[in-house]
């Protein structure tokens, strides 16, 4: 079987700020890491081809910068097979519909029987370019998944998706892709032997010519994509606020009013 | 087979439902799409999908829907994602809107990503702001944020019409207000929460259309073998939208089932300052601060917390801050937007009394 996780290298969040002037994101000197959600869904990937052990395949797959490399690097070090970097010019600013294109059709060269992708990035929180692989290559989704079994027999995966407030077991057959959440597995650490292998298997970069055969220019990039940007901004600084010294009921009122002001209650 | 620009009209609000009850994010929705379509000139049009949901329409009609398009077939009883998107990519090819607006929920947030990759139209996820109007977009702006309006104004000018959509991202760190303009709908799925209620109008009338989906039975491309309800899991005060935190102010540990009440009414879950965790009066988890965790809740009700600069490092990022402090010069007060000089011991169950008075008198 060949399972194949895709993957976003995104800033570590709790470090980006935003230049005050410019209102640009300041990248410089913040850690690039793998998303949480998508490394669990390495982790789950590998635990399959383990239980199988049956020949199986994990294939990392990601689109990004040329420094993408390194989350590559990451995920062959935890012990996948091979590596895809997505990079091209005409892929950058694409949005979550673009991007699923450009994936879909590296996936569609690729192949697949199983595709893995994280419930969504720390850095756009959008959880759409999963959902919108799995409809470009035309196989079912199952999306917040926490718990996954994989039947190689009979090519059925059995997956426990999460809701609100309630969650459904989800009998779902070969092809599919799922969206793992991070409580669907812990990570492993790289071991040593594992990164030494890593530097030493090729990562293949497919530009947009290894992919033109399957790609519409038009659909692609900062210009094929359906929504844009208008601006970014950071949120004011807050202004001093009040502070009331009043008898305990007219204080209350005084927190009611402002809670309902707020839309809080 | 992106739509046409011109002849898309109306804004959609596509209701979600769970064991027959509509979700309150739909009634928010379409107090939200009320306003707009005020200012578009268009009308709000509720669509109701799954089996036997037709007795719902006149509940959309009360919370703000001019109209209502039932989507309705047996099959349709729980959310599978292939039938639903089926069903909806037929209803937007039949009918044309101009906007969708989804909840942002694990239903929403897994069916409309899906339905605009196959009409090939643009979808922000997560929206917690939405504007047509240009001066209502600029007055937000000028509002809240650090924004340039007049660059925004060079771009768009005053008399742009698309929706334009705000939404945080990197973690609530950056704002960005995102826009579809050249593909129809334009889809955005929204926050549960943020959004404001429509005034109910009882007896409401308005046309019901009902709409027969195609299907096949190759749509039910998944089998659902269970479905359990859950107990709400450990909470994760990260989570939390509400947090009502105690410090050493509340004087004793089963103060927290006070502050815990007070939680409730707000939909919210209670927090500590490090002292009372190091005195064992509350599990870590639920320790705010540099050793414990980082909150950006949008609200942060500090009950007896003097703020000591480890405290504030972990709770200055909420939205909206009240602090209650016996002490008139407690650090606290300088982060907060509402500070109370009193008691917690005092305030907090007259402060319970009065939520309760005033859920009892608008809850609907």
């Amino acid at each position: 079987m060949k399972i194949v996780v895709c993957i976003k290298q995104v800033p570590d969040t709790n470090e980006v700020k935003l230049d005050p002037v410019t209102n640009r994101l300041i990248r410089d000197g913040v850690p690039s890491i793998i998303n949480h959600d998508d490394k669990s869904a390495i982790e789950k990937a590998l635990q399959i081809r383990e239980s199988l052990n049956d020949g199986s395949t994990v294939t990392i797959v990601c689109m990004g910068p040329p420094q993408a490399d390194v989350a590559l690097r990451e995920a062959l070090a935890m012990g996948a097979d091979d590596a895809y970097l997505l990079s091209a010019r005409e892929f950058g600013g694409s949005d979550t519909c673009a991007t699923a294109i450009i994936i879909s059709t590296a996936l569609k060269r690729i192949g697949y029987d199983l595709v893995l992708t994280g419930r969504q990035a720390i850095d756009g929180d959008t959880a759409q370019v999963g959902p919108q692989i799995a409809e470009n290559l035309h196989v079912p989704q199952v999306s917040y998944a926490e718990e996954v079994e994989v039947d190689g027999e009979k090519r059925e995966v059995l997956v426990k998706r999460q809701y609100e407030d309630r969650y459904h077991m989800i009998k779902v057959q070969l092809p599919c892709l799922l969206t793992a959440l991070q409580e669907l597995a812990e990570p492993r650490y790289m071991h040593a032997g594992g990164i030494i292998d890593a530097y030493n298997k090729d990562i293949t970069v497919w530009g947009f010519d290894d992919l033109k055969d399957g790609l519409n220019p038009d659909d692609i990039g900062l210009m094929g994509s359906p929504t844009r940007v208008v601006t970014s901004f950071g949120k004011m600084a807050k202004g001093a606020g009040t502070v009331l010294d009043l008898p305990a009921d007219d204080a209350v009122k005084a927190i009611i009013d402002k809670l309902e002001e707020r839309h809080l209650i | 087979m992106s739509r046409n620009i011109e002849s898309a009209k109306d804004i959609y609000v596509v209701a979600e439902q769970r064991d027959g009850k509509v979700a309150k994010v739909t009634h928010e929705l379409l107090g939200e799409a009320k306003l707009l379509a005020a200012d578009l000139g268009e009308k709000v049009v509720a669509v109701v999908i799954g089996a036997n949901v037709q007795d719902q329409a006149q509940e959309m009609l009360e919370y703000g829907a001019d109209e209502v398009v039932v989507v309705e077939d047996e099959r349709l009883e729980e959310y599978i994602t292939e039938p639903y998107t089926k069903a909806l990519v037929q209803m937007i090819q039949e009918f044309d809107p101009n906007i969708v607006l989804f909840g942002a929920t694990s239903i929403g947030r897994d069916l409309a990503p899906r339905i605009a990759a196959r009409v090939h139209t643009g979808l922000t996820a997560d929206c917690t702001h939405l504007d047509i109007d240009m001066q209502k977009y600029f007055d937000f702006l000028k509002a809240t944020s650090t924004a340039d309006c007049a660059a925004i104004e060079r771009k768009l000018g005053m008399d742009d019409k698309t929706l334009k959509m705000t939404r945080p991202a990197f973690g609530g760190n950056v704002m960005a207000t995102i826009r579809c303009a050249e593909h129809r709908p334009q889809m955005a799925t929204v926050r549960p929460g943020v959004m404001k209620l429509a005034d109910k109008e009882v007896g409401k009338q308005g046309k019901v259309t009902v709409m027969k989906p195609e299907l096949d039975a190759a749509d039910f491309n998944v089998e659902i073998v269970e479905i359990a309800k859950e107990d709400k899991k450990a909470t994760d005060i990260t989570e939390s939208k509400v947090l009502v935190s105690g410090g050493r102010g509340i004087g004793s540990k089963e103060f927290y089932s006070e502050l815990q009440k007070v939680a409730d009414l707000l939909g919210g879950d209670i927090s500590s300052s490090r002292a009372n965790v190091d005195a064992g009066w509350i599990a870590k988890d639920r320790q705010v601060g540099q050793t414990g965790k980082t909150v950006r809740p949008d609200l942060y009700m500090a009950c007896g917390i003097s703020g000591a600069i480890q405290h504030i490092a972990g709770m200055e990022g909420s939205e909206y801050i009240i602090a209650i402090n016996k002490n008139d010069s407690a650090p606290i007060f300088e982060v907060a937007d509402l500070g109370i000089v009193g008691d917690v011991k005092v305030i907090i169950p007259k402060l319970y009394e009065a939520l309760g008075k005033y859920k009892e008198e608008h809850e609907i």
